[in-house]
Order: C-alpha cells, then sequence, then structure tokens
C-alpha cells in the first residue's frame, strides 16, 4: 500500500468519538443470542462422556446399555468418525474425541444424545469404558527427559536436537551477534531460572453449539466462536464435508481470549446429529471447559542479561520450555521470537522446546507465548537495575527498540511507539508517586506482532442512503461500533446511518480467526477500502448524471462534487440522492473488499503496578495500576480502554493466584471458578488506561492491534512490584500466599 | 420420576410449568421458558451469572430448584426495562462501556439493581464487593463499577 | 429424586427416617445443589424445609438469640441486635459465598456439611452457640462443635436434623471478632481462619477468652490453651504472642490445593492474633 493511501494525520469526525454499540441494547437487556440460547424444534441435548484418567489405553467402549435407556437418541464413540477408519485423523478429531488413548483427564471419549439433559447424564453413567492406565507426565521439565512417559509418538520434527525424550518435539532458534562477547562487556550479569504456571482464559460463556446435519451431507451449525470459518473448515475436514455444504453461523461471543479460536465439541453434535437425524445442542458444563479447551502452556525458562554499570544492555539469552498438552503447538516459537522485542541489542539468542504432557490440548491465549518469556526477561533485566542502583524506567529508554533496530527475532521496525510510550510512563504522577513500607512499585514493557490475514468485506449502499457492512468475524468486544466508525468517517456520514453485521460462512468469502488483535486493523482496512470502493461507483453515477469524465466526480462529506472548476458547475449530490436513483443509472450500489492483510504493526505497551505485600500472610494486594499503550489510533477509544484493562487484570490473576493445580494422580484439582481464582471486583483498584496514539503506517486510519499486548506486561509488573515491596526476588507464577510466605520465611531464617 | 407442578410470577407474570425434581430453576428459565437472559457460566453459584431475584433477594438461580420456587415471586433480566425505556443502570452500562462480550451483563445488572435498592448510595468499595459474586473476564470491573456509580447518582437526583 | 416440602419438623423427621434411599435436607442448597451438580451425591430425596412454621425467624428469647434453621446469612446480618452483640459470627457469615449465596445460605447448612474451612463454626463456637436437634425420639440439643465429627459427616443420626441455634447473649464488655485468609477478597473457601471470643472488665482485663481455629485439622479445633495466655491481660503483644505460639503448636492441617501444612500452621497464629485485637477494639478498648 502507498503512503498516499493514508490520511491518519487529517481531522477525524467520527474516528475517536465513543458512540454506543449496535449490540448494546440487545445485550443489557438480555435479548443477545449466545451460543447457548438457540432452541429448535425436536431438538435434542448432549452430554460428553469423559476419561477420568490422565493416560490410558482405551480396550473397549460398551454403550449398549445407554442406548436402550428411554429418551436416548444416538450414542457416539471414535468409531462414528470415518477420519478413524480411514487412518487419517487430524489432531484437532485426536482431541475433539479420544480414540485408541485418552490423552489427558477430561479427554472425551463418547456422547450421547437424548431428549433431556437428565436423560443424556443418567445415560453417561450406562457406558462402560474399559481402561489399561498408562503412567502418565504432566510438567514439562519431567516431560523432557529421557525416561519419561512419552505421550504422543510420531511428532519428533528433524531439528529437535537430541538428548530429549519423544515428548520434546520441536525446536526454535532467533538472534543475532556475538553473546560471549557481549556478556564480556557486561559489569554484571544475573541469570536465573522461572516458572509460569497454565492459565485459562476464563471466559464466561462455556462451549456451546447447536448442529443439524442431514444424510444427504448437508449440515448447519450454530456455536459461539472468535472464528466460525475455522469451525467450517476443521468440521467439514472431520466429517469429510465439503466446505459449501456445512453452513456455521455464529452466536454472540461470551468472551473468548483465543480460546475460542479453535473446535472441541463441534464435530461430536453433528456426529450425533447426523446419527439421530435430529438437532442437537452441546453445551459445556465449567468443569468440562477447564478439563477439556485450551488453556495457555505452562512454561519453565532460563534467562541471562548483562548489563554495564550505566545500563546497556551487552547480551540477552533466553531458554524456553513450554508444554501446552497432548499435541505440539508452536508457542514457545512465538515466546523465543518476543522475548527480548522490546530492547535494541547487539547480541542476542533466544531458544525453544515444545514438549507433550499429559494435558489439554493449548489453544491460543491473548498474545501466546509472550507473557511467560517476557515475564522472564522483564523481571532479569529489574534485577539488573535494582542491584546496579538504576532507574528501571530510565534503562528501558536507554535500551528501547525503535525504527530502524534489528529486531531480536530477525525484522528491522518501523515506526513503534515503546519510547512514546515509556516516556509517558515517566511522566506520569503514577510514576513518582510515594510508596509506604511494605509496598513495592513494578515497571513491565509488553509487546505483541499482531496479524491481518485473510479478510472480506461488503458494503452496501440501501436505497435510502444507509448502509450495510457485512464482515465475517464474531465481535468479541466492540468491533461492530468500530467497524461502523470507519465506514461513516470514510463515506462522510454519520454513525447512525451504518450498521453492521457478521455474516455467515455462506454469505461472505474466507475470514480468518478473531485473532491476532486483527478485527479492528484487518475488517477495517477492508471496510475502509469497501467504502472507497462504493465511493468510486457513486462517483461514475454521478458522472453519468452530470455528464462528465468520472475523474471529473469527487467525494467529500457523504456527497459527490464537481472535481474543480473545470468539471463543471453542478451541486452536490448526497449519498440519498445517489442511493435513491441507484436503480436508474445502473443497478444498486456495493463495495467490497477482499484482502490478506499485511502490515498490521507490532504494539508495545508498559505497565506500572504498585502492590502491598502483607509480611506475615504473603498476601498481595494491587493497589494502583496504569497502563500505557500505544494503539496507532483509538477508533472507539472506551473500548480501546478496555481492552488495556481487561487484559492487565488477566494478567493480574496470572500473577497472583490463577493456575492450572494437577495432583499426582494427574487428574486437574480446581475445575471451576471456585479454585480457579480470576479476579474479583473487590481485588481490584481502578485501572488507569493512558492510550498513545503512534500511527500504524500499514493502516490508513493508522490503527495498531491493541487486544493482546496489554496481558503481557502485568505479569512483570506484579512479580517485579512483589519483589521489590520484600526485596526478594521472586521467580515463580503465581504468587500465591503460600509461595510468597515461604519465600519471606525462609529469608527471615537465612537472616 | 415424576414431575412437579410449580405456580410463579415471573416479571410480572403468572406462569406456571413442570419440572422434574433436580432441575434447577435456571434449567427451567432457560430451557422450558426460553427466558435466556439469565446465564449459565459455572452452575455453581460460582460467577453470578445466572443472577436473579426470588421474592425480592438476590439468588444464583443456578442454585435454587425449580420446585422450590412454588409462588414465589421472580425477576430477571427480562424484566428490568420497562417497555422501550430502559432502566438507568442499563443506560449506564451503555454510555460507560460497560460491557465487552455482554455474557456477564444481566447477571451484574440484576445484581447491581439488588444494590441500588438496598443502598442508593454506595461506595465504589461497597459496589466492589456487592459484584464481587459476579465474574467477568472482559473490561478488568473498572467501566463496570463507573457505570453503577453513575446510576446511583442519577437514580438519586 | 424426589423432592416434598415439610410442612412440620416432625414430618421432615419422618420423611428422612423413611428414606431407604440417600436423603438431603433443603434449605439454602448452596451446598447440596453444589454436590448434586458435580456428581458428588445423588439424593433419591430431597427434604425442603423452608415451609416449616418458625423455621425462618429469628428471636430475642430469656438469654439467647434463636435462629432458625433456614435462616439466611443476609437475614442474620441484617438483624440490628445480633449485629451490635456479635459482630464475629456476623463477620463469618458475611464472608460465605457471594452476596447471591448470602441471600440463601445458612448457618445450620454451613455447619452440617461439615466441611473443616466452614466460616460460621469457628465463630459459633467461640460464642457457645448450641444447636436444637428434632428426631424420631424428639428433641435434643447440643453444642456446635459437636455436630461435625470428621470432614462431610456429622453426628447426627437417622431422621434427625436440627431445627435452630441458640447463642447467649453476651456481657457488657465483650466482643468476639473472625478472620480467615484466603487468596481472593471474596469468593473463596478459608484456608486457614480464626475466631476469639472475649470477656472483659470495665477496666479492660480479659476475665474470659475463646480462641478457635478452622481449617488446620479434620474438625474445629478450640485451643483452651491460647485462652489461658490472654486471660487476666490487657491482650499486649507480648500475650498474644504467646496466645498466637499456642495457636500454631495445636496445628494439625493437611496440605491441599488451598494450602500447607506450614502456611496454614503459621497463619493460624497470625490471624488468631489479629482477631483478638479487633475483639478487643470492638469491647470498647
Amino acid at each position: 500500500m502507498s503512503p498516499l493511501d493514508n490520511t491518519y494525520e487529517k481531522q477525524f469526525k467520527v474516528i475517536g468519538t465513543r458512540p454506543p454499540r449496535p449490540d448494546g441494547i440487545e445485550k443489557v437487556t438480555g435479548k443477545a443470542q449466545y451460543g447457548a440460547d438457540l432452541y429448535v424444534p425436536d431438538m435434542l441435548y448432549a452430554k460428553i462422556l469423559r476419561s477420568p484418567h490422565p493416560h490410558a489405553k482405551i480396550i473397549s467402549i460398551d454403550t449398549s446399555e445407554a442406548e436402550k435407556l428411554d429418551g436416548v437418541k444416538a450414542v457416539v464413540t471414535s468409531k462414528d468418525f470415518s477420519k478413524f477408519s480411514d487412518n487419517k485423523p487430524s489432531d484437532t478429531l485426536v482431541n475433539c474425541i479420544a480414540h485408541e488413548k485418552a490423552l489427558y483427564d477430561g479427554h472425551c471419549v463418547a456422547a450421547v444424545a437424548a431428549l433431556s439433559n437428565t436423560i443424556a447424564k443418567s445415560a453417561l453413567k450406562l457406558i462402560n469404558v474399559e481402561y489399561e492406565i498408562l503412567p502418565h507426565v504432566t510438567d514439562v521439565d519431567e516431560a523432557m527427559k529421557t525416561d519419561s512417559p512419552i505421550v504422543n509418538k510420531g511428532y519428533v520434527l528433524e531439528n529437535v536436537p537430541k538428548g530429549f525424550s519423544e515428548n520434546v518435539t520441536s525446536y526454535y532458534e532467533f538472534g543475532h551477534g556475538d553473546l560471549d562477547n557481549g556478556f564480556n562487556n557486561a559489569d554484571l550479569i544475573v541469570e536465573r531460572t522461572f516458572k509460569t504456571e497454565a492459565a485459562h482464559q476464563g471466559y464466561i460463556e462455556p462451549h456451546a453449539c447447536l448442529a443439524s446435519m442431514t444424510p444427504d451431507g448437508k449440515a448447519d451449525l450454530w456455536c459461539c466462536t472468535q472464528g466460525h470459518y475455522n469451525v467450517r473448515a476443521l468440521c467439514a475436514d472431520i466429517m469429510g464435508m465439503e466446505s459449501s455444504q456445512l453452513r456455521v453461523t455464529p452466536s454472540e461471543i461470551g468472551g473468548g481470549f483465543g480460546g475460542k479460536t479453535t473446535i472441541f465439541i463441534e464435530p461430536i453434535a453433528l456426529a450425533l446429529s447426523l446419527k439421530s437425524g435430529k438437532p442437537v445442542k452441546l453445551v459445556m458444563t465449567r468443569d468440562e471447559v477447564f478439563k477439556a479447551t485450551g488453556p495457555t502452556v505452562s512454561s519453565s525458562m532460563d534467562v541471562k542479561i548483562g548489563m554495564t554499570k550505566d545500563g546497556v544492555i551487552t547480551a540477552g539469552e533466553a531458554n524456553l520450555r513450554y508444554q501446552g498438552g497432548a499435541f505440539p503447538n508452536g508457542t514457545v516459537e512465538m515466546g523465543a521470537q518476543s522475548a527480548f522485542a522490546a530492547y535494541d541489542l547487539k547480541a542476542v539468542r533466544t531458544k525453544g522446546w515444545n514438549v507433550l504432557t499429559n494435558r489439554p490440548k493449548q489453544a491460543a491465549y491473548r498474545a501466546p507465548g509472550a507473557p511467560q518469556a517476557i515475564y522472564a526477561v522483564e523481571s532479569v533485566v529489574d534485577e539488573l537495575c535494582q542491584k546496579l542502583n538504576l532507574d528501571p524506567l530510565e534503562i528501558r529508554i536507554k535500551n528501547a527498540a525503535k525504527k530502524g533496530t534489528k529486531s531480536s527475532y530477525g525484522p528491522t521496525f518501523d515506526d513503534i511507539g515503546l519510547i512514546a510510550t515509556l516516556e509517558a510512563a515517566k511522566k506520569h504522577p503514577h510514576y513518582l508517586a510515594p510508596l509506604e513500607e511494605n509496598q513495592g512499585r513494578g515497571l513491565s514493557c509488553g509487546f505483541w506482532f499482531n496479524f491481518g490475514g485473510d479478510t472480506c468485506v461488503t458494503l452496501n449502499v440501501n436505497f435510502d442512503g444507509t448502509i450495510g457492512v457485512t464482515e465475517g468475524n464474531p465481535d468479541i468486544g466492540g468491533s461492530r461500533a468500530s467497524i461502523s466508525q470507519m465506514a461513516a468517517e470514510e463515506l462522510g456520514i454519520s454513525y447512525d446511518k451504518v450498521r453492521t453485521i457478521i455474516a455467515d460462512t455462506n454469505s461472505l468469502g474466507h475470514n480468518e480467526v478473531t485473532d491476532g488483535s486483527r478485527v479492528t486493523f484487518a475488517v477495517g482496512l477492508a471496510t475502509i477500502k469497501a467504502a472507497r470502493a462504493a465511493i468510486k461507483e457513486m462517483c461514475k453515477r454521478v458522472s453519468l448524471i452530470w455528464g462528465i469524465d468520472e475523474d471529473a466526480v469527487r467525494w467529500e462529506n457523504g456527497s459527490a462534487i464537481p472535481a474543480g472548476p473545470n468539471a463543471g458547475q453542478f451541486d452536490p449530490m448526497s449519498i440519498e440522492e445517489i442511493a435513491a436513483m441507484s436503480s436508474q443509472t445502473g443497478g444498486p450500489i456495493a463495495g467490497h473488499h477482499e484482502v490478506n492483510a499485511e502490515g498490521a504493526g507490532v504494539s508495545f505497551g508498559v505497565h506500572l503496578a504498585d502492590v502491598e505485600v502483607d509480611k506475615e500472610t504473603g498476601s498481595t494486594k494491587v493497589l494502583r495500576y496504569t497502563v500505557f499503550q500505544d494503539a496507532g489510533k483509538a477508533i472507539h477509544p472506551s473500548y480501546v480502554e478496555g481492552q488495556m484493562q481487561g487484559g492487565a487484570v488477566q494478567g493480574i490473576g496470572w500473577a497472583l493466584n490463577e493456575e492450572y493445580i494437577y495432583g499426582e494422580d494427574g487428574r486437574l484439582q480446581n475445575a471451576g471458578f471456585l479454585d480457579y481464582r480470576i479476579p474479583v471486583a473487590s481485588d481490584l483498584p481502578m485501572i488507569e488506561p493512558v492510550i498513545l496514539e503512534i500511527p500504524n503506517p500499514g493502516h490508513p486510519y493508522g490503527v495498531r492491534g491493541v487486544g493482546e499486548t496489554s496481558i503481557v506486561p502485568p505479569l512483570a509488573a506484579i512479580n517485579n512490584a512483589v519483589s521489590r515491596a520484600t526485596n526478594i526476588r521472586f521467580s515463580e507464577l503465581p504468587l500465591s500466599p503460600p509461595k510468597v510466605l515461604s519465600s519471606l520465611k525462609k529469608e527471615i531464617n537465612d537472616g | 420420576m415424576s414431575q412437579v407442578h410449580i405456580k410463579t410470577k415471573i416479571n410480572g407474570d403468572n406462569i406456571e410449568f413442570l419440572c422434574d425434581p433436580e432441575e434447577t430453576l435456571l434449567d427451567i428459565l432457560r430451557d422450558k421458558l426460553h427466558l435466556t437472559g439469565t446465564k449459565e457460566g459455572c452452575g455453581t453459584g460460582d460467577c453470578g451469572a445466572c443472577s436473579i431475584t426470588l421474592d425480592g433477594k438476590l439468588v444464583c438461580s443456578c442454585l435454587v430448584l425449580g420446585a422450590e420456587a412454588d409462588n414465589s415471586e421472580i425477576s430477571t433480566i427480562e424484566g428490568m426495562s420497562n417497555g422501550e425505556k430502559l432502566h438507568p443502570l442499563q443506560q449506564k452500562f451503555l454510555d460507560h462501556a460497560a460491557l465487552q462480550c455482554g455474557v456477564c451483563t444481566p447477571g451484574i445488572l440484576v445484581a447491581a439493581k439488588s444494590l441500588l435498592e438496598k443502598n442508593p448510595d454506595p461506595t465504589e468499595s461497597e459496589v466492589r464487593y456487592w459484584l464481587a459474586g459476579n465474574l467477568c473476564r472482559c473490561t478488568g470491573y473498572d467501566k463496570i463499577i463507573k457505570a453503577v456509580l453513575d446510576a446511583a447518582k442519577e437514580m438519586r437526583s | 429424586m424426589r423432592y416434598v416440602a415439610a410442612k412440620s419438623a416432625e414430618e421432615a423427621s419422618n420423611f428422612l427416617l423413611q428414606e431407604t434411599g440417600v436423603s438431603r435436607v433443603l434449605a439454602g442448597g448452596t451446598d447440596v445443589l453444589v454436590q448434586m451438580k458435580s456428581g458428588m451425591i445423588e439424593p433419591d430425596l430431597i427434604v425442603d424445609i423452608k415451609k416449616i412454621p418458625g423455621i425462618r425467624n429469628i428471636t430475642e428469647l430469656d438469654g439467647f438469640f434463636r435462629i432458625g434453621a433456614a435462616v439466611s446469612g443476609s437475614e442474620v446480618k441484617d438483624h440490628e441486635n445480633i449485629n451490635k452483640m456479635l459482630p464475629g459470627v456476623v463477620e463469618a457469615l458475611d464472608l460465605i459465598g457471594s452476596t447471591q449465596i448470602q441471600g440463601r445460605c445458612t448457618m445450620v447448612g454451613n455447619l452440617c456439611n461439615a466441611s473443616p474451612a466452614a466460616d460460621s463454626v469457628p465463630a459459633l463456637v467461640a460464642v457457645n452457640a448450641k444447636v436444637n436437634i428434632i428426631g424420631p425420639q424428639g428433641e435434643r440439643s447440643c453444642n456446635v462443635e459437636e455436630i461435625p465429627i470428621a470432614p462431610g459427616k456429622t453426628s447426627l443420626k437417622k431422621g434427625e436434623f436440627i431445627v435452630s441455634v441458640d447463642i447467649p447473649y453476651r456481657p457488657e464488655f465483650s466482643s468476639d471478632a473472625y478472620l480467615r485468609f484466603t487468596p481472593r477478597t471474596e469468593m473463596d473457601i478459608a484456608v486457614v481462619s480464626a475466631s476469639v471470643a472475649i470477656e472483659m472488665s470495665k477496666e479492660g482485663i480479659c476475665e474470659n477468652a475463646k480462641v478457635v481455629l478452622g481449617a488446620v485439622a479434620p474438625t474445629v479445633k478450640i485451643v483452651g490453651d491460647a485462652s489461658k495466655e490472654i486471660v487476666g491481660t490487657k491482650l499486649d503483644e507480648s500475650s498474644l504472642k504467646k496466645m498466637s505460639l499456642k495457636c500454631v503448636e495445636i496445628c494439625e492441617p493437611i496440605s491441599d490445593k488451598r494450602g500447607t501444612v506450614e502456611f496454614r500452621t503459621e497463619v493460624a497464629g497470625v490471624l488468631a492474633s489479629r482477631a483478638a485485637k479487633i475483639a478487643y477494639k470492638r469491647a470498647g478498648f
């Protein structure tokens, strides 16, 4: 895209305002339909039987008694999926229903559809599964050892270094420069090992779907998802269908954060529907969500950084080991890429190993892979600053990546807002506010790549001059409002003349999942381009009416006008007038744009956290929290702030209390909101958002994705704050009170 | 297993239903009456998405049996606005962008309304503690708390 | 499963006695329904006691409050005199679950669930509460601490259930306080808890004290030795420290997903000392 396309320096009329969201009233009155809210005639209710064992061979499954129960209409096992008999099951299918082995506590082994939930639940008890229990492993470091039980064979890629078990499936390496020389030039080197536990996205709406499939191979699927085109692709493959025959309609979505970018139950509902000949609704319970969807990876990491006395980082090295459950994934690659992204370094090296364990298959969670790696790096940077008695904010500015920096993962940065964001933090009253005893202030940078990807938008000019925008990305945080704003801005009309809807899979071409903080960027870009196409067509129609050249008509403030004095004297024609005549000038007018959007523009954030630690109990209270983030251009500032605040609080939860706890038996011990402790309202202060706008050259209005970066800094910001409040460096998350208290006691005992 | 016949008043209307003894009031509201504004987030009283009032008391409808509701008065999110006029809390939630995905919103609105009926002038801390049983994963609560405080202010004037 | 709403205590007792399968008493339902949902229990019979006349009342009798078995936590909290006289009991009840749970949960339910971490139990024990039981043999009463005998187990016999709790009025210059430790501010189960009830002379000398710990043993722990350390003192730092050490000594907790042995033991002493200070202040000193 040429820079001429960019209009981010002009005065905006709609962009930057805070209009009400189009789906707002439905959501505050309870009318909005989420995944579990659809009911259709003759519908059945489905339930899933799950393995209680973390690792077990399935010897046999006897469903005969369940099938006999009054009201049961279908029972399925892996035998009902032909891909297993063809020997072509995808990882996604094996994760949706276990075939020869159950690979984790909660792995689906069979499912029932019945007249009611009560009957379906009773039927599950009548299914008899014979297991041969196998040894299991859930810890990442244990799983790498050569004597570890092997979780899932046949996945090891060729470049994986020797010396590990078969659970180590892939290896990545990034960096540049001479590390040895860098460390030799350092006055102080800190090297530490860090651990983080798996966290769950914790969306409040459990996965839900309603499937209706007929024997001729057609199906309709309604579900809550971040990407219905991906649901269609995955389900069509699993069911052996052609894409065109499977229509997926996304419901409203009750949170996703990456966890609803893939499928878990949809093929089960389709198979039950096919077998029973009726529509089947399948809704997960909360404990199923924790056990059998896709939490993030857990990690074990070594970080080594060298610094001079005056605060120049001379070299940085990180070795990352991530487990993401029983199937391979590339999350550690993104961790290794992002670990040192905030720094301009001469010598840097990151390595990553992906490890299989008997845990559920990880799914994306907001900036997947980055929070862990950056937590480790930012904790070491903070420790170096503390030990060298240097201001941690100044040191970050001193070493910050900027335009022209060769990033640690390869590319050279374009315009980025890191230094501006750090400067904003430095100027903010929070940074210099006094602290009392047992209190500490933590700081961390955060980074995320952001993505673009395949996107389609159609923009229809209705006969009354209003606009219908059709896009294909589920709205997880107010994107319909920002898309409408961009359409209105480009067309020069008011926001309330535009209505944006999300189409089903058969109404629009392929759209990448709502992920990678891509929607406002990519769908926004396609919407602007679609609006420009519609404007071009409208100018053409007006040129026909006026009898002048197409080039002699231009668009301004929602009307066509003569392009200059030479074009002739004509009164402007408004969009309403043009639309009203469109049938006579060649037919309805629409603009559309299809693109694989590039130029998403990386995003940086800086968080400041103040905490107080109760030294007698190890309990941490967050006193004050400020988020600084570069949004490129904030289309709807309220929803940008919402992303910054929400991501920060998820990160605070991860830092303080959230964790997957596995017992010796390999079973998940806290599969519920009581013991998987996401922050509650009374745990938190207000979260102050400070939006910076350093335009992204890759978007006409300068937009950068904002959704993910905000979860990255809290882990280290909290860790650094707790470490400074107690004068003990912590290196394991979460900072749960027993862990903190035991370190405090140890410190006292060690004198 | 015989069903129980229950008479209730829901959002001002007389409603009767038959329920299995083990069905919760939440199951009835959703699966039988299709009042799906009340959401199931956990089924164990830990998230508050299914908040309703039962004889004027704020409860989790997932922790009430349908059979217990005989002769009771129930209010759900569907009864909160008056025709086309939104309740001030609903309006303030829109004004403050106090929802992102919106799935926790009905429960939070019902709970906040119940707070303001009891305490028309709550402090920030009182709002936070009252709503501690309503989990929101999107917003970090900031805008929710502000919307409730602002609605309270408007309702007092 | 069958559901019955008993019209009298005798009828409820009879239903429970007659049932050959698994039966459960339903008052607030905040434990029973969760256990049913998770598949932990599958009752054949649910006996709803809320329709029994008087079972939802709080009455002030000669020398004690009588709180019906189906009175909810929020109803106790809203009772002016209980609030004034038994702030520790009220704060314990107030910590059980969310506002939503408060509207339903009951003290008796909390007691009969027999969890070592039950919030209201240490507080009730500290103020010498008793329970009134109806069963096939008629009525009987006993101390609160005699009800839970092991995690999830009570001393109630077949056909018996608790109809009310009696809490003696507190003398002048006395008070109580309850503290628990949870990782979050709300919506958690106590990792460890402590309740302290004290009776002071008007000069501010402790004349009587009861220190009770929760979640440090299979059932609630009354720490007689700890009480002795503060009787006769003005709850100065050194007596509190001694009291705290006695608490630590008696702990025999487990390590689980919510806390470790070391953590529970250490924090039990901290909480007892802090609760004692709060009670002292509340008593007017």
